[in-house]
């Protein structure tokens, strides 16, 4: 069995555009990007101000004044633009960002979002997620379904809020839900789990789509 | 015209003690070490400094942090460099760090409007969230916004890949970040420059920042080695 991590990025993959202009979160979701399918070529966007980035900069040949928004080095593509960071979050609170996918603490059935402090524990800062969230076009959460058993996907968040009403999508190893105005529904279990297994990892109460698809 | 090019010490020779700060840079990239370097050795206290964020231990901001300079730091995100948790939750009154997170793009606009004269900006980005206590939303056309106000400081370092002899300033790669919008936004602004070259090498269709906002400019600043 592939890595439950893989699984999840491969999955979100699917929803991607040929063209479409996405903005990838730190750690699972940046592993999107080798997932997608053929014939499928998006443009990315980083916020600390890049359109059109590439491949991670092989070892060697890094350009030390090309980094992503974890730091890391990498490179650019043909048609890729530098800008600095005003000009980043104007196009990305301006909408012109089609996708962005980013992992959470807590999403509940509002599509209210908690992905940035754990009063007391951690308290990292928002960075761009606060922005990326209230602009993006649409918002999929790409994360593991528990925390170690532990509920994520609520009926409301515990955690304060990175924004309030934002998620449209949530993909996990079990499956994947879209957020509507009655609440969240199943539209996908993946192979070896039951909807009652999906339903007991989750706090809030799933509406089941009546044309449920196996994967 | 008056010649900007100077030392490192001279440049930072007015920071004084309570002094707010801006610097420019993305986790150190964009960041000018050598104005950084030259604050560490003046050893000046109870710093503002507005940056993306914290650096990380040893470079950029980060360098700072560790010489515990900074009396309030204006980010939006510190959580690479473990050193600020450790002095926000410092028992030790003279270590203490407050720290203002705020988001990103929020940040970087209120810097944009600080040296664009503008008296604030309305973004849909924190509505609903701890970011809006305290501050006034206004809906327009049926959206909730808040009320951002501008950001100003005393001083901006800044880094120039190519920078002239009268301060034209270009930035390769993803060094741009916050170093324009800063340049605007501050009252005295130093770049510390890989290259320095003579005025009217660059190409105007290339200049990013004008000479016109730089009022010194330090060379020596060197890209980062791996």
């Amino acid at each position: 069995m592939a890595d439950i991590k893989e699984i999840i990025a491969a999955r979100v993959a699917k929803e991607l555009k040929d063209g479409d202009v996405v903005n990838l979160g730190i750690g699972l979701p940046t592993m999107v990007a080798n997932f997608l399918p053929e014939g499928v070529n998006i443009i990315l966007q980083s916020e600390n101000g890049m359109m059109g980035m590439g491949a991670a900069a092989e070892k060697g040949s890094e350009d030390v004044d090309i980094v992503n928004a974890g730091a890391q080095y990498v490179t650019v593509n043909p048609g890729a633009m530098f800008f600095d960071s005003a000009t980043s979050f104007g196009i990305i609170r301006g909408g012109h960002v089609d996708a962005t996918i980013l992992g959470a603490l807590e999403v509940d059935q509002h599509g209210n979002l908690s992905n940035w402090i754990v009063p007391g524990k951690m308290v990292p800062g928002m960075g761009g997620a606060m922005d990326l969230v209230v602009g993006a076009k649409k918002v999929i959460i790409a994360m593991q379904h528990t925390q170690k058993g532990a509920h994520k996907i609520l009926k409301e968040c515990r955690l304060p809020y990175t924004a309030i009403g934002v998620v449209d999508m949530i993909i996990t190893e079990m499956g994947v839900m879209e957020i509507t105005s009655e609440g969240i529904v199943l539209t996908e279990i993946n192979e070896g789990y039951t909807i009652e297994e999906v339903q007991t990892a989750t706090e809030a109460e799933l509406i089941i789509n009546p044309d449920l698809k196996q994967s | 015209m008056k010649n900007k090019i100077m030392t490192a010490a001279e440049a930072v020779a007015d920071i004084k003690d309570g002094a707010s700060v801006m610097v420019g840079g993305f986790m150190a990239c964009g960041t000018p070490e050598i104005l950084i370097d030259a604050l560490v050795k003046k050893g000046v206290k109870n710093l503002t400094v507005i940056c993306n964020d914290a650096g990380v231990p040893g470079r950029g901001v980060g360098k700072l942090v560790s010489s515990g300079q900074i009396k309030t730091l204006i980010a939006s995100h510190v959580g690479l460099n473990p050193e600020v948790a450790k002095r926000m939750n410092t028992d030790i009154e003279e270590d203490k760090l407050e720290c203002i997170l705020v988001p990103q793009g929020t940040l970087a606009e209120q810097i944009r409007a600080g040296g664009a004269g503008l008296g604030g900006f309305l973004t849909p980005t924190g509505v609903g969230t701890i970011v809006a206590e305290g501050k006034e939303v206004i809906n327009v056309d049926g959206r909730d916004y808040l009320l951002e106000k501008p950001l100003k400081a005393d001083f901006a370092l800044i880094r120039g890949s190519v920078t002239d002899q009268f301060g034209n300033t270009t930035y390769n790669g993803t060094t741009r970040t916050f170093n324009p919008m800063m340049a605007a936004a501050a009252s005295y602004v130093i770049v510390g420059a890989c290259e320095i070259v003579e005025t009217g090498a660059i190409d105007p269709n290339n200049v990013v920042t004008s000479g016109i906002f730089v009022d010194a400019i330090v060379g020596g600043e060197t890209p980062w080695q791996i």
